[in-house]
């Protein structure tokens, strides 16, 4: 197990993610993509703790506030989707384009 | 060690690809469950104990939610025919490839520092200190987030919300 070991993971994981977040209709699937992009943000914060500077407990704090944006970003996602579901029936990305100009 | 770290690296990678390839909502659910699982267990080989039990902890909890919304707006429940319901398929597989081969090439060929110090004993004690003391601003920032959260996300499920169907009808 070494530092570029565990960045290599991270780098797989966000990648996979971004793949999901740029390519998936469903909105429920997107979300999945950014679940795993923070995923791999998760294991790079965890990483440099262990084999950068373990003395000082910053990477744990960024572990922390992941976790809890990873949460967060689930609870808001699935209110927009069931306000957008409740309103139109619809569940899909190209569907809710509101705001584009 | 090394072993255990290899198989949940593979798995983690691995079920995050089948994210994407499973054929139904709920069995993408649980292999994103399955992806987060290992990289609580990664947590666990780093000594992070409390990060790591909390990460499993937390994770399955916010699956299992998940798994009752994907059976709400669930397609193809079964899987009994293919899923797929893309846009820009290639052009998506395009810029998350490079965006790994870049972020592999800076993770592998970026001359890292040295360790400075050791890990302390226990680092669940260092990290509660840390929260508590210096870094307190960190969590009274996450506190007061998770009550804006769940505030919004009352409102937007509230008939009021962003996308009121009655809206423009003089309600």
């Amino acid at each position: 197990m070494t530092l570029q070991a565990l960045l290599v993971l991270a780098a797989a994981l966000f990648a996979v993610g971004l793949y999901g977040a740029l390519s998936q209709q469903s909105i429920v699937m997107l979300m999945m993509g950014l679940e795993l992009m923070i995923n791999g943000l998760i294991v790079a914060g965890g990483a440099f703790w262990y084999f950068l500077s373990p003395q000082t407990p910053d990477g744990q704090v960024l572990v922390l506030v992941a976790v809890t944006v990873m949460a967060l970003e689930m609870a808001m996602g699935f209110a927009v989707v069931t306000a957008l579901f409740r309103a139109r029936d619809v569940d899909m990305t190209d569907d809710a384009s509101d705001l584009q100009g | 060690m090394d072993v255990a770290f290899w198989v949940l690296a593979v798995v983690a990678a691995a079920a995050g690809v089948a994210v994407f390839v499973v054929d139904s909502m709920a069995r993408a659910t649980f292999a994103l469950l399955a992806s987060l699982l290992a990289v609580g267990g990664i947590f666990l080989l780093l000594d992070l104990h409390y990060l790591g039990v909390l990460i499993v902890l937390m994770m399955v909890m916010e699956m299992l939610v998940m798994a009752v919304f994907m059976i709400m707006y669930m397609m193809n429940p079964a899987g009994l025919m293919p899923m797929t319901m893309v846009h820009n398929h290639r052009g998506a597989i395009v810029i998350a490839g490079a965006v790994f081969v870049l972020l592999a090439a800076g993770a592998l060929l970026t001359p890292w520092p040295h360790r400075r110090g050791a890990p302390p004993a226990d680092p669940t004690h260092a990290l509660g200190l840390s929260i508590m003391g210096p870094k307190m601003l960190v969590m009274m920032v996450i506190g007061v987030a998770i009550l804006a959260t769940m505030i919004a996300t009352v409102v937007l499920a509230t008939h009021r919300g962003r996308y009121d169907a009655d809206r423009g009808h003089g309600s």
